[in-house]
């Protein structure tokens, strides 16, 4: 009874995620097979980048060595400072800009992208300190980084996006076509 | 008879020939005996003719300063007017006869026909008639060419050596104000027409496009004095052209503009308005509604959701009141999904322009049961008119107030009682608010402290338990709730260990105090929202942005 009680609640109650935001997704970023990222759209048009749950990262039980967030010589997320209502100075990202690099305990390597075009506002301070917010709660307290579009292009900047449907097509594609996605 | 002295017959003369209506003649005759103004404009343009063309008889000339003017002097300035009774004299003496139906080269009709008791009936009849006022005051707006016609006429009787200080001429805004004011008052039956301060103006704007082009040389002459607007309204300002006239030395003037003025073909266009100074009115209002936002919603033009807080209490005052608009303003507010409870949230209001202005404490209370009857989604108490110094102190101390809520909250995991009694034992918790990504799009990136004093649990079931929570004011309690992404630490998840959600919240304003408020916004303009419709549940809080800011 107590798992009924636990659905129906569950049914009952959308999370927060569900109530503000829509779930865009990308898939095989850059060709590499399964580095899906999934891309929180809240409805103010602010962008939360995410691992989708089918990122490597997150499957056959890795953990994570360390993530970095200088993506070049003369570049650091981590110096990302924005200020007042415009939020000026942030870096303005493109599409394939790195977010961050991340390095598994199994030598694995994954570079996290962008996947929109829009002004970085800041990157998850905290899986650096905890990286196993990232493998438990990858769409919340694990989330890479958070992007504001500009206002002419919010609405655009999906289009290179798939909807909740397109991408589990996708996926039970891969599922079909291949023996198991490592 | 018009208190004129000698020497006024050779400036007389020369504005009566250059086409300045007998009531611009006074002025610059400096005459400021009121009375003289308000005879009919004929009955003044009789006067004068006969005034310069009385040299033999003394009566006048007894009134002069014979001490002053030495006999043989005042013999030749006699001649001197008989023999310079030149053609063109003759002429403008016989035309003005029925001169004065035509414009007048310096106020263009201002002081001629526009200031009748037609002028006046206008005014008061369908102006003023749907006001409530115990006086008024009367403003007037000249157009700037006026001055520069002023100018013109002043050089040219200086031209012919007549000593003429330009400040002793009577301004045409004085010389219409005393022939309106008592016009008005008769026509008001008796409502004093005050000169300085009164809350109900009656403003009259003259404009004459027809000479508009008058000031345009200024430009080129005195540069300086015109700075370019945003707006597109003109630079050729009052205070502008007054600036360039004291600078532009009479060679140059006379270079660029005819002297006297040109006679213009129509007469000025009066635009009478009224306004009465706003009025405030301030009260507490609860809020039973979960959706229903404060302000209305409006995206793209499109409204998004049915009514607004301000809209269901402003609408009654402003039909009891009559006003034009409104400004609301109020102690912080709350989201459309929270419900105001327990004393109610200050509130005030500026009523702008409103046709009636005077109301008992009876007709207060009327008013408020109006509003309660009219809806059950809010609720108005202690409603009163207050001053507008009031207004400024109520957003005072926002930031120093004690807030408390009642939050629903439902958790992943099942709870027990015993699992969540720990909660009221806390106090004092510090939070660290990352900006709320619901919020994000508007407001600056930044990390707040605030402060949660005390928390009290009411178990409901296995996966729901209110949550009664007093805290700093500024405090965002749906994220302290679910964590925001984990950027509000500590968070409810990580005290329960759970995932938590919150389902419902309601804000109560605790203490009682009159609402005194600062308004700081501009014009109620209905907000066009950048942000993409909400879905379902709307996710600003109780903002308390301690300038007052709007979203």
């Amino acid at each position: 009874m107590e798992s009924v009680e636990h659905e129906d609640t569950k049914a009952n109650a959308p999370s927060v995620i569900d109530r503000y935001y829509t779930r865009w997704y990308r898939a095989d970023m850059k060709g590499k097979p399964c580095e899906d990222h999934c891309i929180l759209q809240h409805s103010n048009r602010i962008c939360v980048i995410t691992l989708a749950e089918t990122h490597p990262i997150l499957q056959n039980g890795r953990t994570i060595k360390s993530i970095n967030y200088q993506i070049s010589n003369g570049c650091s997320r981590l110096e990302n400072k924005v200020s007042g209502k415009s939020k000026r100075g942030g870096q303005f990202l493109t599409d394939f800009a790195p977010l961050c690099r991340i390095t598994c305990t199994d030598e694995t390597e994954y570079t996290i992208y962008s996947c929109i075009r829009g002004r970085l506002l800041e990157v998850n301070e905290n899986i650096l300190e905890t990286p196993n917010l990232l493998l438990e709660k990858p769409s919340t307290e694990g989330y890479i980084a958070v992007i504001l579009p500009k206002f002419e292009e919010s609405k655009s900047i999906t289009e290179n996006l798939l909807n909740r449907d397109k991408f589990e097509n996708i996926v039970s594609k891969r599922s079909s076509a291949q023996s198991q996605p490592s | 008879m018009l208190p004129l002295k000698e020497k006024d017959k050779p400036i007389i003369q020369k504005l009566l020939s250059a086409g300045c209506c007998a009531r611009c003649v006074l002025r610059f005759c400096c005459v400021s005996v009121q009375a003289a103004y308000r005879k009919q404009p004929e009955e003044t343009l009789k006067e004068l003719q006969i005034f310069i063309n009385d040299t033999e008889n003394d009566k006048y000339a007894a009134e002069s300063e014979t001490s002053e003017d030495p006999p043989n002097k005042r013999a030749k300035l006699e001649t001197s007017i008989t023999d310079v009774q030149s053609e063109e004299e003759a002429a403008a003496v016989v035309k003005s006869k029925d001169g004065d139906s035509r414009v007048c080269v310096v106020c263009l009709g201002i002081l001629q026909g526009l200031c009748g008791t037609t002028q006046a009936i206008k005014v008061c009849a369908v102006k003023a008639g749907n006001y409530e006022f115990d006086t008024l005051v009367l403003s007037v707006s000249l157009p700037a060419q006026l001055c520069v016609r002023e100018h013109s006429c002043w050089l040219y009787v200086k031209k012919e050596g007549l000593v003429l200080d330009k400040d002793d001429v009577i301004q045409v805004k004085e010389a219409f104000k005393w022939i309106m004011q008592g016009m008005v008052t008769k026509e008001l039956g008796g409502i004093a027409v005050v000169t300085k301060v009164s809350p109900f103006e009656v403003s009259v704007e003259f404009t004459h496009p027809e000479t508009d082009a008058d000031c345009h040389f200024l430009a080129a002459t005195c540069p300086d004095c015109f700075k370019p607007t945003k707006n597109k309204q003109s630079v050729f300002t009052r205070m502008a052209v007054v600036k360039a006239l004291e600078k532009i030395p009479d060679a140059k003037f006379l270079k660029h503009y005819p002297c006297p003025p040109t006679q213009p073909t129509s007469s000025c266009s009066p635009q009478v308005q009224c306004l009465h100074v706003s009025v405030f009115v301030a009260g507490r209002y609860n809020k039973f509604c979960r959706s229903l936002p404060q302000t209305p919603w409006v995206i793209d033009g499109e409204r998004r959701m049915e009514s607004s807080v301000e809209e269901l209490i402003a609408a009654p005052i402003l039909s009891a009141f009559r006003a034009d608009g409104f400004n609301f303003s109020s102690s912080g507010r709350e989201d459309v999904d929270v419900r105001t409870l327990g004393n109610g949230r200050p509130f005030a209001m500026e009523l702008l322009n409103p046709h009636k202005s005077r109301f008992s404490k009876e007709q207060m209370k009327q008013l408020q049961e109006t509003i309660n009857q009219s809806s059950d989604k809010i609720k108005v108490r202690d409603l009163q008119i207050v001053t507008r110094e009031a207004m400024s102190r109520m957003k005072e101390g926002e930031e120093e107030k004690t807030k408390s809520y009642t939050a629903l909250v439902w958790t992943q995991k099942p709870i027990q009682r015993e699992d969540i009694s720990f909660i009221d034992d806390i106090k004092d918790l510090t939070l660290d608010q990352k900006t709320p990504l619901r919020v994000l799009h508007r407001r600056a990136l930044a990390v707040r402290q605030r402060a949660i004093h005390s928390m009290s649990t009411r178990f409901l079931d296995s996966h729901h338990f209110y949550l009664r929570l007093k805290t700093q004011a500024g405090t965002y309690i749906k994220e302290f709730v679910h964590g925001d992404f984990g950027r509000t630490i500590p968070n409810l998840c990580q005290l329960l260990k759970t995932d938590t959600d919150i389902l419902e919240l309601d804000v109560e304003v605790g203490e009682s105090h009159i609402c005194k408020t600062n308004i700081q916004k501009s014009k109620h303009i209905p907000p066009t929202s950048d942000s993409l419709p909400h879905r379902g549940r709307s996710g600003a809080e109780q903002d308390q942005c301690p300038q007052g800011c709007r979203p």
